[in-house]
């Protein structure tokens, strides 16, 4: 079991020094946090607003950078009757300050102590925590040899409505262009262009079983996006024999642009 | 006489008892969706734990069952947050913030079990 933060979680204020496009709906937010503690791959902070008339309210959204950076990155996706979203995604401005409490949750986390196979399924903006742990790998791997890489091997399956809604496309594809124990398995549920050989129907049994490591590989699996979708893939995962406790969910609840 | 008012009322209870049910389907669903997991709360429970308690371990006052709180069902678009056990669906805890005070109702947690960092 993992140990608690120790420290407190308290309300900090952070700066922000870039707001980068990922997607037409999803922005990433680089984010400036004197005395951050440091956070683990899969945590989330929460982000509180306050109105001018003092009315206070908060979101969580997942970490997308790896603990090794200095900034820190919260990818977000805009949600057409969201409070907050909105507001982070078209509003906010470098040099503008936000609240945030983090990092939060002892739970859906991954590093390299804890091992691989590592199996990732995402949908939507579900993909951040994953990705977080994806650079996470990559970058303590970095400086290890092919047999490190090998010894955990990564595998994503990454469900979209169409290709211009999959977040971090070019970031995935120039991480498995130079990493071959990284595969990116891409499922277009909508729409797909013109020659997709890839999957084109939401996440199902099958898909799950022709991408999943054998259970007796004992593959860490983490599982994230709207709460249908994880709760049918994790599910899925049980009944094709993966422990139950190995298959770690993190519900994002009914957001809307997922598959 | 008497019977086709008896048969007008027997319909009219099964008609109120299927608007009941559909509305009961359509909030279950809707539950359903928004239901995120214990994971999401750490935040609120850190306005009264010391520490971040999602990596605790909680026992399910009802079933026994022993989960970690990030792993607990988590219901917070309500008025508070009510977190339920996986296994056996009963309230493990609630918490709610008012203006002045943060309320924690844990009597559907027989314990809670947090590990010391060594």
């Amino acid at each position: 079991m993992t140990a608690p933060t120790q420290t407190r979680i308290t309300w900090r204020v952070a700066t922000v020094l870039e707001v980068i496009p990922e997607t037409s709906r999803t922005r990433t937010v680089l984010l400036d946090v004197p005395d951050w503690p440091g956070h683990r791959a899969g945590q989330h902070v929460d982000v509180r607003l306050t109105a001018e008339d003092g009315y206070q309210t908060e979101r969580s959204y997942s970490i997308a950078s790896p603990p090794q950076d200095k900034q820190l990155a919260l990818t977000v996706e805009r949600l057409e009757e969201g409070e907050v979203s909105p507001y982070l995604t078209e509003e906010l401005r470098p040099g503008d300050q936000l609240e945030i409490r983090g990092p939060i949750g002892g739970y859906f986390v991954w590093d390299i102590a804890v091992g691989g196979p590592l199996l990732l399924v995402g949908g939507g903006s579900g993909i951040v925590p994953l990705m977080a742990m994806i650079r996470h790998r990559d970058l303590a791997l970095s400086k290890g040899d092919a047999v490190a890489r090998h010894q955990i091997p990564a595998r994503l399956l990454y469900s979209s409505r169409r290709w211009d809604d999959i977040i971090y496309r070019e970031a995935l594809a120039q991480l498995t262009a130079r990493d071959n124990t990284l595969e990116v398995i891409h499922t277009l549920t909508r729409e797909q262009p013109d020659g997709w050989k890839g999957f084109s129907r939401r996440i199902d049994r099958m898909m799950l079983a022709e991408v999943a490591w054998p259970a007796t590989e004992k593959p860490r699996i983490f599982v994230c996006g709207p709460t249908p979708l994880v709760e049918s893939a994790a599910a899925t995962l049980v009944e094709l024999g993966h422990q139950p406790a190995l298959v770690k969910t993190e519900r994002f609840g009914p957001t809307g642009g997922t598959a | 006489m008497r019977s086709a008012s008896k048969k007008k009322a027997t319909q009219k209870r099964a008609k109120q008892a299927k608007r009941t049910r559909d509305s009961y389907a359509h909030g279950e669903v809707f539950a359903d969706l928004l239901r995120v997991d214990g994971n999401a709360a750490g935040g609120l429970f850190g306005e009264l734990f010391a520490m971040d308690i999602t990596a605790a371990r909680a026992k399910c006052a009802g079933c026994g069952a022993a989960e970690l709180v990030g792993a607990l069902l988590v219901y917070a678009h309500g008025m508070g947050m009510v977190a339920r056990c996986p296994h056996c669906q009963g309230v493990v805890m609630r918490m709610a913030r008012t203006p002045t005070h943060v309320w924690l109702d844990a009597q559907g947690a027989e314990s809670i079990a947090v590990a010391v960092t060594s």
